[in-house]
């Protein structure tokens, strides 16, 4: 068992398959975040509803919360440190360089993950701890009874209406979004790759499979905003 | 055709070398890149300069000994083929060329474009091999090999181990040609015996040679003389992730540690 934990976070190969898998168990959660947020355009009764649904289980919302949290932690600790030996791993750089084949999500994977980090801690702050300072709207989202309805839930639909109507917001979480679909385009065909379940049969089916899913859920994510900043949901 | 030559010179292992430009004139389109070099050198031993060196042996593209970068491709970015195989033709008349050694830590510059590649000689020697019974040799039908194993194992087996994956690669990884190597035994029923110690010892070889990490660029497929397939590094992936399963948890009646 020992030499299985060894294998794993100190080989080259262990650490790769902690990266697509850590990674493999977020983009689930980018679908399901997706599929759940995606309820605002159902009204205010359902996305409500949903909300409360999550936040009631405290036996489940917890232990789910720190799974994740800790697999982020993985994800980025493979990252630093496959990274840190991939620089070790050319100490004297080329005069002349031209990257061959790949493509540029490959190559700034560790750029558009850096500074999706940046956002998911801003995003955090903003509608899961509620930091009145990062909303610019000088509202408290926690606030009773403005960001409660009727039923005594709190009005989810509400806070991202508000929330989203600031336009430096909207133009936040989109890059976010937007670089978390980039990382996602190479990623996800990156994953089946470094685990070793990418074969000649369907491989190029899963390249082109991985950037029409990010775009799929980057269109996703992105409607929100627009559709609030464009006053369709309001 | 007249070329300038920006060719990278350093006197040894210990020396910071540098770019140094030469004009090389009267090139033939028809020469072979390394025969525009050899012009070349034979014009500086006239001149009473230290000639350039690089390494060269085939010159057929069979046995991987060239490497150099050139405008910052691997063999000059043709593709399948190694540099000795790369013709002037390729290039324009008055055109400025870049040359330099493949670049890794693994792989230390030794001399101008000459780099010590025994990093992969000590990879192959972690388990690129496999035990056969001393005799005579078996009769040819005895051992009966699927068409589709002995396709992929022949495709892995085009390696020639001459280092441009790991110069192309921009983490200096060199998971494909362990992926090729570790792929061709794997398929054959002559290398089932040691299956699982192969791949855990060259990927302990690689780790500890210092090349980098694969992020799934194809850099490495795309300048590869034979054309290695990045399948085959998802095979290595799937090989060694069942070969640490395989050694925690022993088939029954299979020691383990």
């Amino acid at each position: 068992m020992m030499s299985l934990f060894r294998n794993l976070f100190c080989s080259s190969l262990g650490k790769k398959y902690l990266m697509a898998g850590s990674g493999a168990v977020m983009f689930l959660f980018v679908i399901g975040h997706l599929a759940g947020n995606l309820q605002i355009f159902l009204g205010p009764e359902a996305i409500n509803r949903y909300g409360h649904f999550l936040q009631a289980n405290v036996e489940l919302l917890w232990p789910v919360r720190i799974v994740l949290l800790a697999i982020i932690a993985l994800h980025i600790w493979a990252a630093a440190k496959l990274t840190l030996e991939n620089r070790a791993a050319r100490p004297q750089a080329y005069a002349q360089w031209q990257p061959t084949a790949a493509t540029y999500a490959s190559r700034t994977m560790m750029m558009s993950g850096i500074i999706v980090a940046v956002f998911i801690v801003y995003h955090l702050l903003h509608y899961t701890v509620m930091v009145k300072a990062v909303n610019l709207t000088g509202k408290d989202f926690d606030a009773r009874p403005e960001f409660f309805d009727a039923q005594g839930r709190h009005d989810i639909y509400k806070m991202m209406v508000t929330g989203f109507q600031q336009w430096p917001v909207s133009i936040f979480y989109l890059v976010g979004v937007g670089l978390l679909c980039f990382h996602l385009s190479h990623g996800i065909s990156a994953m089946f790759q470094s685990l070793g379940w990418k074969k000649r049969a369907y491989g190029e089916c899963l390249d082109c499979g991985a950037k029409w899913a990010a775009a799929l859920i980057f269109l996703g994510y992105s409607s929100i905003p627009v559709a609030i900043l464009s006053r369709w949901i309001q | 055709m007249n070329l300038t030559l920006k060719v990278w010179r350093q006197k040894d292992a210990r020396t910071e070398g540098r770019l140094v430009t030469y004009q090389a004139p009267n090139v033939m389109p028809d020469m072979s890149f390394l025969e525009m070099l050899d012009v070349l050198n034979e014009d500086l031993i006239a001149k009473g300069e230290e000639p350039i060196a690089f390494d060269s042996d085939c010159r057929e593209g069979i046995c991987g000994t060239c490497s150099m970068i050139i405008n910052g491709l691997a063999h000059g970015g043709m593709r399948g083929t190694t540099v000795c195989q790369l013709h002037m033709r390729h290039f324009r008349d008055g055109e400025t060329i870049v040359i330099e050694p493949w670049r890794a830590r693994a792989f230390p510059v030794l001399k101008d474009l000459i780099t010590d590649r025994s990093a992969f000689d000590r990879i192959i020697q972690a388990g690129g091999f496999v035990s056969v019974n001393t005799g005579g040799a078996p009769d040819a039908n005895a051992l009966p090999i699927g068409r589709i194993e002995a396709d992929t194992a022949m495709d892995a087996a085009a390696c020639i181990g001459c280092g441009a994956c790991v110069a192309a690669c921009k983490n200096a990884s060199a998971m494909l040609f362990v992926a090729a190597k570790v792929s061709h035994l794997a398929a054959l029923p002559q290398g089932q015996i040691e299956r699982e110690q192969r791949v855990l010892g060259m990927v302990k070889a690689m780790d500890e040679a210092g090349f980098g990490n694969c992020t799934v660029t194809g850099s490495c497929e795309a300048v590869c003389p034979k054309e290695i397939s990045l399948d085959f590094i998802a095979r290595l992936n799937r090989e060694y992730g069942k070969a640490i399963l395989k050694n925690t948890f022993p088939p029954a009646g299979k020691g383990g540690d």
